[in-house]
């Protein structure tokens, strides 16, 4: 199991070529609209504001063709919307996503659809994900038959490979999830996602809901998957560990933001955010098990109401004045390598 | 590395308990609602099969003997030998045929008009659920309106404008009850779309009607069917309200309403059983779907699951 995960080495790429999926300036704003009652009331005086939450603030991100980016935060920091904005599942309500070098809000008809059918998603609930009253058949084969991409008298031998593929038996496409244990179930979300061929995957979480030894299996699905269809992955998780094993470059997100971004090897040798350094230290690890962990200090901010300047700096064991007036630029540090703290000017 | 096939979790058994078997075996949990399935079917089964086993074709003018009028239940017509079991009516008919034609006209447009306002409801509700936002408001404010006028007062406006048909009274039960549909499948909609399964059709840029029709409705299915049975049970009464009142069927395809209002005059003068059958075949037809309306609603609740 382990001996597949690190099989496959370290990649690079150049600068230079057009990014798989660009991402310049994405932000999501969630608001509570006011009802009439409350634009009455606000109307005659009472204090009723409308509730924004900035899910994503102004994200910059770009996945080159056959990377896997690690996109880690904790929950609540907006990387699940992140990654369903990336997916094209929602809409964003400010900046652009570019698809192949094109702004996907631009692409009408079969550009459009094909844009979005080669992005494909797949969840962290095995469980939700799948349609309840549908068979695996159906699931998997739906969305192929829409879209052409099979037909009537070729559907059973298109939605075997795609089950074979995933590593699922043929034999129990004519069976409803329930039916499923919750690896294999994630095994059905992955063949129905590969069914329409696609060429990116976000994966939000997609490992989160499983045991462990279950885990082992379908990370090694994923990578196995990459090298025989060319795959390029945004792997959207809460765990490090998880991360480190499978991405080419990390991408560090704090209450809407991205604080830091790194090739895999840099973030966990030389971090350089407070907040990517104090992630690491609460990593529990075989070789300093003696030690204390370091927790972060203090709950994450509500998004309703984040902090001023540096959204970080409320716990943030180096934060100084400059941090609670203004917010800090993603800057290079090195190449490949950029951070958003205040610290690298002062330096 | 191979691919490993995965073998299934729980070992293959000849009978897999699916959510239909489970639905089954609750549903007969009940015996009030076993009768009533019962009752109902029977009923069915005599208003679906009246012209070969009802004694008379209460529509055919020729077979009727006015000399045989408000004869009493039981009595024997000396020329056809036969018996009116339920007695006649004033023009000479046989009761017992008339209530027999009497529910096909009843439960066909009881469950008519219920399955077309299933159908407008229904989808309705789940594209207001679906695109939310001025559509929701828009569809969801008529319903308001809808609900907030007494049903019958609506029938009764609609049949005034239309005139008198089945077709016509059949529109007019619909136009009452859409809004009882729209607004429960709305609810369980907003509820399912949610739901990862809707976000990854639209990863798969699943056409919308698709979406809505494919992977929403099936998932909003047990409220709406607890709705439909008891909106059907609400349907014949409406018809039954709407023809006593002299504005449903015509008089050519009496409905069991329409045979109450033609005895009422004569309850008085002792010639009850005009008005009674037919009242009482109305009652046991409308509590027997009642029956299994209420224990459907018990079943298909998740939240009253033991």
């Amino acid at each position: 199991m382990s001996a597949s995960l690190a099989e496959h080495a370290p990649r690079t790429f150049s600068d230079t070529e057009t990014p798989m999926v660009e991402l310049r300036g994405v932000s999501r704003r969630f608001a509570k609209k006011l009802d009439l009652a409350a634009k009455l009331a606000r109307k005659l005086g009472a204090d009723v504001k409308e509730e924004v939450v900035h899910a994503v603030d102004k994200v910059d991100l770009r996945v080159r063709k056959g990377e896997v980016v690690g996109l880690v935060g904790e929950s609540g920091c907006g990387k699940s919307t992140l990654g369903r904005i990336v997916a094209g599942i929602l809409p964003q309500s400010d900046g652009e996503v570019f698809w192949k070098g094109q702004e996907v809000g631009t692409l009408t008809g079969e550009a459009a659809r094909q844009s979005k059918l080669q992005r494909q998603m797949i969840f962290q609930d095995p469980y939700a994900s799948l349609n309840p009253r549908m068979r695996v058949a159906d699931i998997v084969g739906e969305a192929p038959l829409v879209h052409g991409l099979t037909r009537r008298s070729e559907f059973d031998t298109y939605v075997d490979d795609q089950m074979r593929r995933a590593g699922l038996d043929p034999a129990f496409k004519r069976r409803y999830p329930h039916q499923f244990s919750g690896g294999q179930r994630q095994r059905i979300g992955i063949a129905r996602a590969l069914a329409v061929q696609p060429e990116f995957i976000v994966c939000d979480e997609a490992v989160a809901a499983l045991d462990v030894s279950i885990q082992a299996q379908i990370l090694n699905l994923f990578m196995r998957l990459r090298r025989e269809l060319d795959l390029t992955y945004l792997f959207i998780s809460h765990d490090l560990s998880v991360v480190e094993h499978l991405s080419d470059r990390v991408v560090i997100m704090y209450l809407g933001r991205v604080v830091e971004e790194a090739p895999t090897e840099t973030i966990f040798r030389r971090a350089n955010h407070p907040y990517t350094r104090s992630l690491l230290d609460s990593v529990p690890r075989i070789e300093n098990r003696k030690r204390a962990f370091t927790v972060v200090k203090g709950e994450i901010p509500s998004p309703l109401n984040p902090p001023t300047g540096c959204h970080f700096h409320p716990r943030c064991p180096l934060a100084f004045d400059r941090c609670k007036a203004e917010a800090p630029a993603l800057r290079e540090v090195a190449p490949g390598h950029r951070s958003a703290c205040h610290l690298n000017d002062a330096a | 590395m191979s691919v490993a096939l995965q073998t299934p979790a729980a070992p293959v058994r000849d009978r897999v308990e699916t959510p239909f078997r489970r639905f089954i075996s609750e549903f007969a949990e009940s015996k009030l609602a076993l009768l009533g399935l019962a009752v109902f079917t029977v009923i069915a089964l005599v208003a679906i099969l009246a012209p070969w086993i009802a004694p008379q074709n209460p529509y055919d003018l020729a077979v009727l003997d006015i000399m045989d009028g408000r004869l009493e239940p039981g009595a024997r017509n000396g020329a056809d030998d036969m018996t009116y079991w339920l007695g006649t009516d004033d023009q000479g008919r046989d009761m017992l045929s008339a209530i027999m034609y009497g529910l096909r006209i009843s439960l066909a447009v009881g469950a008519g008009s219920a399955l077309l306002a299933a159908i407008v409801g229904a989808s309705l509700g789940l594209l207001a659920a679906y695109v939310g936002g001025r559509t929701d408001s828009a569809i969801m404010r008529v319903v308001d309106l809808q609900l907030s006028f007494p049903a019958i007062l609506v029938a009764l406006m609609i049949l005034a404008f239309l005139g008198k048909s089945v077709m016509n009274v059949v529109i007019a039960i619909v136009v009452v009850e859409w809004a009882y549909y729209a607004r429960t499948v709305r609810g369980t909609a907003l509820v399912e779309r949610r739901r990862e399964y809707i976000e990854a059709a639209q990863c798969l840029a699943l056409p919308t009607h698709r979406i809505l029709f494919r992977h929403l409705l099936p998932n909003c299915l047990p409220p709406l069917i607890v709705i439909a049975t008891m909106q059907v049970a609400r349907a014949i009464a409406l018809e039954a309200t709407l023809s006593f009142l002299g504005l449903g069927v015509p008089i050519t395809e009496p409905s069991l309403g329409l045979l109450i209002a033609n005895g009422y005059e004569y309850m008085l003068s002792g010639k009850y059983w005009i008005s009674f059958y037919p009242g009482i075949a109305l009652l046991v037809t409308i509590v027997s779907i009642n029956l299994m309306g209420d224990h459907l609603r018990d079943v298909l609740n998740p939240r009253l699951k033991k």
